[in-house]
């Protein structure tokens, strides 16, 4: 039985030249069915349902003040928590590759706890910690700050979830930087800030871009951890997934995907830049 | 010596020093702290009151429920994955990268939205509403439109993990297994397999955590019916809204332990996969 499996599999080759193994079409058939029940056609419906909506009744929903407020607070508190995820993800990642201590795997593998932590979870526990009366909040708001229910608390929200994410996407670049660069960079009398600046710096840039946009696009779309730190004032600390939330509750289904799809636009422009930075970065490698 | 023969390869002590303390206060405050204050928030009145909480048949019923939609998700997605990462890895064929690019799609995908597709679908205004209603068949606020938003946000999970692996072992080892006559199911269970089994085990554990803790996707398409269509997460912010802090810590306590336990196993992955020598592909 085998070998005459095996044979006729041997007769196909003739044809098709390319593979000998089997399963390509039963593999295929299912990765395309249900990717197109469970992906494509859920997600047409919000263009479909969009169309009916037309230009018009389109752009009512995004001139919409509310709506444009709450991408402004979305974009920024993002953009925010991408940078400080960038600036001490940077210095995370440089710890973990090149220094020794104590108990630097325990922390190196809490790195990804936002990753295994539900945003719900989250998103009261970092209210309760930065809230006026919380174990930080007390102390900012001994100065006159307060974190919980503004834009600042969606920055710690947002800043708490994308946190692995520039971490994990520079320490491997920074493993793979050769000593030996260092050494001659270093020998030739460059200073160690020169080094870092002339040497590591442009090693790690794409993959600090990379890690910086995946931040950045994670954020752009959270929802659990934010609405509970947020405060959720129109206008000033509501975030577009939420709106989008209120709209559906109040059976506003247009408005809600015109906010969609707005969204999404936003997501794949993401996706795809980063995607052709990491395109970048590989063809980079190669050299 | 002289001090231009001090080689920079190095920062000094106190750099060094700064650098590590930074990390570690930033790292302390972000993860370190959140993390311990749901246990002791949880416990803050006491055991008695804890198990209460977790004993309460809302309680119970929301835990069973996140047992059932995690419980059918992953099975679906790890099928998925594997077939996929089959196809994509050891096959040539065109449009193989859009492919790719199509089945990391929900990543992209704010949660929300997630939920809302499947609200436009089925919802009573959706495609298919009328139709569903006709037949007395529910889908959205219920069972079965919580296991489906679990499904989409966790859909690449599994796929993302095994297609690089797959691809970076090559299909030489499949090929020789096949011209010596073994089947394509024997191929896969005893060359295939054994070759990703860490990388498998890895994106099943992550796309499990997920699954239980997914909020935003579920919340859509719930209805928030109490001990009916309330998963764990759920549950934690209606006890919070209704500040019910404790019971809400409670509940939060056994996801925050599901976190622990997921990156517990996985560090064990990491670690007998680099042992083993099979490389792992660390997907954000």
């Amino acid at each position: 039985m085998a070998r005459s499996a095996a044979s006729s599999t041997r007769v196909f080759t003739r044809f098709r030249a390319h593979s000998v193994l089997p399963g390509f079409n039963l593999a295929m058939g299912f990765t395309l069915l249900y990717l197109s029940l469970i992906v494509l056609v859920p997600l047409s419906a919000l263009f479909f349902k969009t169309a009916n909506l037309g230009w018009g009744g389109f752009f009512a929903v995004l001139g919409n003040d509310r709506v444009l407020a709450s991408l402004r607070v979305t974009f920024l508190t993002s953009l925010a928590a991408a940078v400080i995820n960038a600036f001490f993800g940077l210095i995370v990642a440089w710890v973990l590759v090149r220094y020794r201590f104590p108990g630097k795997r325990i922390i190196d593998a809490l790195v990804d706890l936002p990753f295994a932590l539900p945003t719900a979870v989250a998103g009261i526990t970092l209210a309760t910690l930065y809230a006026p009366h919380g174990w930080i909040g007390q102390y900012f708001a001994a100065q006159g700050i307060k974190i919980a229910y503004t834009p600042l608390g969606i920055v710690v929200a947002l800043t708490f979830i994308g946190l692995p994410f520039v971490v994990r996407t520079v320490q491997p670049v920074l493993e793979d930087v050769e000593a030996g660069v260092e050494e001659a960079a270093a020998s030739l009398g460059a200073g160690r800030w020169d080094v870092f600046r002339r040497v590591i710096f442009p090693a790690i840039y794409p993959a600090l871009l990379t890690g910086f946009s995946l931040a950045f696009a994670r954020a752009i779309g959270e929802y659990g951890s934010v609405i509970f730190i947020a405060g959720n004032m129109p206008y000033i600390s509501e975030i577009s997934p939420l709106l989008i939330v209120s709209k559906l509750e109040q059976y506003d289904y247009a408005g809600a995907t015109a906010i969609a799809v707005i969204m999404l636009l936003i997501s794949f422009a993401l996706l795809f830049s980063i995607n052709a930075l990491q395109w970048w970065t590989s063809r980079r490698g190669v050299r | 010596m002289s001090q231009s023969t001090r080689i920079a390869t190095h920062e000094s002590r106190s750099v060094t020093l700064l650098f590590i303390g930074v990390a570690l206060v930033y790292l302390l405050l972000f993860l370190g702290l959140p993390l311990f204050a749901v246990f002791y928030q949880a416990l803050s009145k006491g055991w008695g009151l804890y198990w209460a909480a977790l004993q309460e048949a809302d309680a119970l019923s929301a835990i069973k429920l996140t047992l059932i939609a995690s419980g059918i998700a992953v099975p679906c997605n790890l099928v998925f994955g594997i077939a996929a990462a089959w196809a994509i890895a050891k096959f040539e064929f065109k449009g193989k990268s859009l492919l790719i690019t199509l089945i990391d799609l929900p990543f992209a995908v704010s949660p929300v939205v997630s939920g809302l597709v499947y609200v436009l679908l089925f919802g009573a205004q959706g495609w298919f509403g009328h139709w569903l209603q006709a037949h007395d068949i529910k889908l959205l606020f219920a069972v079965p439109g919580i296991v489906l938003a679990t499904i989409f946000v966790t859909f690449p999970f599994i796929a993302r993990e095994l297609i690089p692996l797959m691809q970076a072992q090559g299909k030489e080892e499949e090929e020789a297994a096949v011209s010596l006559g073994a089947s394509g199911w024997q191929t896969f269970t005893r060359v295939t397999l054994p070759n990703v089994k860490w990388g498998l085990l890895y994106g099943v554990i992550l796309c499990n955590a997920r699954a239980m803790g997914e909020f935003g996707a579920v919340s859509v398409v719930s209805g928030h019916i109490r001990g009916m269509t309330n998963t764990m997460p759920l549950h934690v912010e209606i006890l919070y809204n209704e500040y019910n802090f404790v019971a809400a810590f409670a509940v939060a306590s056994l996801l925050a332990l599901l976190a622990v336990v997921t990156l517990l196993v996985k560090s064990l992955i990491e670690w007998q996969a680099r042992r083993s020598g099979e490389p792992l592909h660390h997907g954000a």
